[in-house]
């Protein structure tokens, strides 16, 4: 099983006038000419390649590291790299106001923490969540602190479904568990 | 409490209560993947289930219509690694010769009304226009769905927009539909399905319903459905389903999350500006932006009404030197009525180039790229940076690109 709470460094996706990014899209995530790949390893190079100003993304972000960005993110198309990308990178959560719905089913399919919270735009604005910041996430729980700030705030917990297929890994493992449970 | 056309949809296919709100186990008619995506779900499949077979194989169906046909050599593998599975398993092809698979599921009777539909394609949902629940999914989610016929859903709440006023000619199905986009944006149909109403959409052919329900994706809606057809429309779409078009009407007393009403009389044609489809201006405002190309199809635009209502305007006059016009054809069905009617022949002595079925300018591979500084002006769905190519990528009905193509720039077909 595993574990129900993460602490990560923050990357919060701001534009040039340090602005949170809404709306970015499957081809600023993962761009289109990539998408020949079919081994998850070699997709993480390509994360966030054509977003303004993140391009060099994939050679900063460590494995454990915590994305933050505006509304809406993963609108576009249903391209299950833009998730793999960041399990490539062993991204720990994402967090943002909102998510696309296919970009949404994706990232939970492929057990990757994806997290809404309404808080996020207010907190980023007010300079309460930055980029470096060590930041604490209870997937379950819903609770989030952010320890460099010692600020706390609240996420929208996993639901049912979302917390069975993340425990068992993927939907794929929890489709096995499904059979043996039948 | 009575349900929406979603609800219903959703309640015909699973054990669970279908409400809006409410995570279930949905029943899965016909399940799909293409060129992009198709090859992952098949590496999905045989890494986590080796030889095992699939849920009912007379329902998947691989549909390639990105990279057709193959014009680099890593999407020519790509393919024959989904043909020698689909062959393994005995499953059908709809190969690079089809055409966009949605609608080639369509015209083959396969996206069935009241059904549910999926692909590794985000503008499954375009499907609405024929009252299935289309849906675009990731490769696992359809990998897993290869497997077992079902994936889990979350039923979306539904907006009840109504639209008042008429389309008047040349004002086309893609005009009201950029306004939409421009009025209910990325945040108003967020999550949500929507149901259309107004005597504007009830009267739209099936090219035009095609047309605003591909854009659903744009306004990051999952499904848009339009209740109320004409004849002409119902009887294209019984033409393909093969059976009398009944889709389920929403409940009188079903729940909705808002109504919005808008008006659009008098609606001149609209021209969404790079780099948002969201960014729409009358095509007045823009009239003079010069442009390098023109693209004519894609699924919100590639059905024979659309290439017809382009060669009307490009007939006898010619496509301005130095503009390269790009049309594809969204299916070989469609190719071969343009064909027969005589309007390939009038595009190409108007100078366009004409393609063979497919998406075109949508992913690197196909026809419609656009390189650094070009101005392309489009009938597709997107325009967003770099999406195709370096270049920028106005949107606007077919009527409006060939005008535009005409003129060497932004041009409405009554400036010509
Ligand atoms: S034309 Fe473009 S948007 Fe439409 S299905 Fe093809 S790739 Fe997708």
């Amino acid at each position: 099983m595993k574990k129900r709470t993460h602490r990560g460094r923050i990357w919060v996706l701001l534009d040039r006038n340090g602005k949170l990014i809404e709306d970015i899209d499957t081809d600023q995530i993962y761009h289109n000419a990539f998408l020949h790949i079919t081994e998850v390893s070699e997709m993480g190079k390509h994360a966030l390649g054509n977003l303004e100003g993140w391009k060099d993304f994939a050679g900063k972000a460590a494995p454990g590291d915590i994305l933050v960005a505006g509304r809406n993110f993963g609108a576009g198309s249903s391209r299950q790299q833009a998730v793999d990308c960041f399990i490539a990178l062993k991204i720990g959560a994402i967090l943002t106001p909102s998510f696309a719905s296919i970009y949404f089913r994706n990232a939970v399919n492929s057990g990757l923490p994806v997290l809404k919270s309404a808080r996020i735009e207010h907190l980023v604005a007010g300079s309460k969540l930055e980029s470096g910041d060590e930041v604490d996430v209870d997937f379950l729980s819903g609770r989030a602190l952010n320890v460099s700030k010692g600020v706390s705030f609240e996420v929208e917990p996993m639901g049912v479904v979302q917390r069975e297929i993340f425990e068992a890994g993927n939907l794929f493992a929890f489709g096995r568990s499904l059979d043996r449970r039948d | 409490m009575g349900k929406t056309i979603i609800e219903k949809i959703i309640q015909a296919h699973t054990r669970d209560e279908a409400r809006a709100g409410r995570i279930v186990w949905m029943n899965l008619d016909i399940r799909s993947a293409r060129d992009f995506g198709g090859p992952n779900v098949v590496k999905h499949y045989e890494r986590e289930y080796g030889d095992s077979p699939l849920a009912d194989r007379t329902k998947i169906f691989f549909t390639f219509d990105l990279c057709a046909p193959a014009c680099l050599l890593r999407y020519a593998d790509n393919q024959q690694a989904c043909r020698d599975f689909a062959l393994k398993h005995g499953i059908k092809v709809y190969d690079v010769d089809q055409g966009i698979g949605t609608h080639v599921l369509m015209e083959e009777g396969l996206a069935q009304p009241n059904s549910t539909v999926v692909g590794t394609d985000s503008h499954m949902n375009i499907l609405g226009a024929v009252g299935s629940f289309g849906q675009g999914m990731g490769d696992v989610d359809i990998a897993f769905a290869f497997r077992t016929g079902r994936t889990w859903f979350e039923v979306p709440e539904t907006v009840n927009v109504v639209i008042k006023g008429a389309l008047k000619k040349p004002v086309s199905a893609k005009d009201l539909t950029l306004f939409l986009v421009r009025e209910l944006g990325t945040k108003r149909l967020a999550l949500k399905a929507a149901e259309f109403y107004g005597d504007a959409v009830a009267g739209l052919s099936l090219a035009g319903r095609l047309t605003l329900c591909s854009m659903i994706t744009e306004m990051a809606g999952i499904i848009g459905f339009i209740p109320e057809h004409n004849n002409a429309a119902g009887k294209e779409i019984e033409n393909f389903a093969g059976a009398p078009f009944s889709p389920f009407a929403a409940d009188k007393d079903a729940s909705y999350a808002e109504t919005i009403e808008l008006n659009i009389q008098g609606l001149p044609p609209q021209v969404a500006v790079p780099p948002s489809p969201t960014n729409v201006r009358p095509v007045a405002e823009l009239r003079g932006v010069r442009i390098n190309s023109g693209f004519i199809g894609s699924c919100t635009n590639g059905r024979t009404e659309d290439v017809a209502a382009a060669a009307r305007i490009l007939k006898g006059r010619k496509v301005k030197a130095g503009v390269m016009l790009k049309v594809v054809p969204a299916t070989r069905r469609v190719y071969q009525e343009l064909l027969a009617k005589g309007i390939l022949q009038d595009l190409f002595e108007s100078g366009a180039i004409i393609v063979n079925p497919g998406c075109g300018g949508c992913a690197e591979g196909h026809v419609g790229l656009t390189g650094k500084g070009e101005v392309q002006i489009s009938t597709g769905n997107r325009n967003f940076a770099g999406k195709q190519g370096k270049g920028e990528t106005y949107l606007a009905s077919p009527a409006v690109v060939a005008a535009s193509c005409v003129a060497g720039q932004i041009a409405s077909p009554e400036d010509l």
